[in-house]
């Protein structure tokens, strides 16, 4: 394992202290390990709080600020937060207007929010729930845990944020998120696994020229492997397997998000990217808006993720308002 | 169980999870995220100064089952800091080290959502919590989750990260499963011979 790191151990605390002193117009609570906003919202406004195991940065971290969320919660590497950390964060950030918790849907991370939501209540503190799951490699049936979290999860804090923003009620942010949430699907693939720092070596071995389909976000193994093949093919995949689950049709419009998976460069990203708008211009569908970068990763990991989220004027509107985050900003 | 036993098993469990934890961690890595010795490792640790001077056995393992829920995260921290939380509340209320178990069980099993033959933690604790009801035996109930344990190697998981490789999982020993083995193995070290 060769990394940039002092010690497996205090990776996390050490990626903390960077970020706080990289981002002072945050508030970096290192013992709860708690990211924040600085102050108070003057008006109350509905809380929004993330978090998961750290390794997928900038996911939760990179997307505090306004228009966004007010609070996010690394865990350990690939490994949820404890309930008294999301605690933590929902007195510090909770202004009279309750908390939406956006929870990517892991059974560890379902498990702690859900312990943190019981405890939150017992502090006075209304709290709703917005879990994603659009991992289309996963069958959602009593045979899995669910569909993962993956993607989608970037759309639903920039979509919900932005309306929590403008001071709409709990229940009506947290009906946004589950909104578009419901409209989102992704797929991964990856050439590599990913290392964890504490575990010193990949999560799988993968033959040079062979690549993992279906893989999630937490350097487990897809659902299969295969040649690798030229990237005009695989986004074309990835854009059928998504469509067949999507339900979406000529004339619809799409957020598409083309997220590097933490170890592919940029250029790569843009050859699937063309390639995936080919693939979408040729079944008539239009994207109205897209992101091509790294917002969802996992650690090392080559390989990309793709994420088509159904838009409609609301949805459109709310992606265009203002976000000011270390990861994502536009005015 | 008495509160001396109730500290000499934490401090077992303990000693086995650092000395296991590569192979807890390996385990994980094949079906799931590679990090169950290392969230283990620091959870019990947190544990020790913890329930450091606790006086009841009700209150050691609560005590346990709070800090393991505060410091691990994962599936696991819930899952065996309640199970603990349980336990130690049922010898609270006068309850014997079997009720204790079951109680152990319920909770994961509240919690988790997961049955026997999903490949999780409840393959290993319904088999000792049946051995151990049957002779009252710590070793019978190490030896039954250690079985349960090798049992799930066949089994296609159904819960928690390996449940999405599906038939992939198969051919591999369910992580959390061993590591119920390893704390109950702790136990019946800690206090040979039946209760």
């Amino acid at each position: 394992m060769k990394k940039l790191i002092n010690a497996p151990e205090t990776v996390l605390a050490d990626a903390l202290a960077g970020f706080a002193a990289a981002h002072p117009e945050l508030t970096v609570d290192q013992e709860n390990r708690v990211i924040t906003r600085s102050g108070r919202p003057a008006t109350p406004k509905v809380a929004l709080i993330s978090g998961g195991g750290s390794g997928h940065e900038p996911l939760h971290g990179g997307f505090v600020g306004p228009g966004m969320l007010d609070a996010a919660c690394p865990g350990e590497v690939f490994t949820s937060p404890v309930p008294d950390q999301l605690l933590a964060a929902a007195q510090a950030v909770h202004s009279g207007a309750g908390v939406v918790f956006v929870v990517k849907n892991y059974t560890g991370d379902v498990m702690n929010f859900e312990l943190a939501a019981e405890l939150a209540a017992d502090e006075g503190i209304e709290v709703r729930t917005v879990l994603v799951n659009d991992d289309v490699a996963v069958e959602d049936s009593t045979w899995t845990a669910g569909r993962r979290g993956t993607g989608a999860t970037v759309l639903v804090e920039k979509i919900a944020g932005a309306l929590a923003e403008r001071g709409a009620d709990l229940d009506r942010v947290a009906a946004l998120g589950d909104r578009v949430n419901a409209a989102s699907r992704s797929f991964a693939i990856a050439l590599t696994a990913a290392t964890v720092p504490a575990a010193g070596k990949p999560g799988f071995d993968l033959p040079e020229n062979e690549i993992e389909v279906g893989v999630g976000i937490h350097g487990e193994p897809g659902r299969r492997r295969e040649p690798l093949r030229p990237a005009a093919e695989l986004a074309a995949e990835v854009v059928d397997t998504i469509l067949a689950d999507h339900h979406l049709s000529a004339g619809d419009e799409v957020i598409a998000l083309l997220n590097g998976l933490g170890g592919t460069p940029l250029i790569e990203l843009y050859v699937l990217y063309g390639a995936v708008a080919d693939r979408l211009a040729g079944q008539g569908i239009r994207i109205a808006r897209n992101l091509v970068g790294n917002y969802v990763t996992s650690l090392d990991m080559a390989g990309f993720s793709l994420t088509l989220t159904k838009a409609d004027p609301e949805l459109l509107e709310l992606w265009d308002a203002p976000v000011a985050t270390p990861a994502l900003r536009w005015s | 169980m008495d509160t001396t036993l109730a500290h000499t098993w934490l401090r077992a469990v303990a000693a086995a999870v650092e000395q296991r934890q590569q192979e807890l961690t390996e385990l994980d890595a094949a079906i799931g995220d590679g990090d169950h010795g290392s969230n283990l490792h620091r959870g019990f640790t947190a544990v020790l100064p913890a329930i450091e001077g606790l006086g009841s056995a009700g209150e050691v393992l609560t005590k346990a089952g709070s800090t393991l829920i505060s410091k691990v995260g994962g599936a696991s921290g819930p899952l065996y800091g309640k199970a603990f939380r349980a336990m130690g509340s049922a010898l609270t209320e006068g309850g014997d080290f079997g009720s204790a178990l079951a109680a152990g069980l319920a909770a994961i099993e509240k919690l988790g959502g997961a049955a026997p033959g999903d490949k999780t933690i409840v393959d290993a604790w319904a088999p000792a919590l049946a051995a151990f009801e049957r002779t009252g035996s710590y070793a019978d109930a190490a030896a039954a989750a250690e079985q349960g344990a090798l049992d799930t190697v066949p089994l296609q998981a159904r819960k928690g990260r390996a449940s999405y490789l599906g038939p992939r999982s198969i051919g591999h020993q369910d992580p959390g499963a061993t590591s119920t083995a390893l704390i109950l193995r702790a136990l019946a070290d800690s206090a040979p011979g039946p209760v």
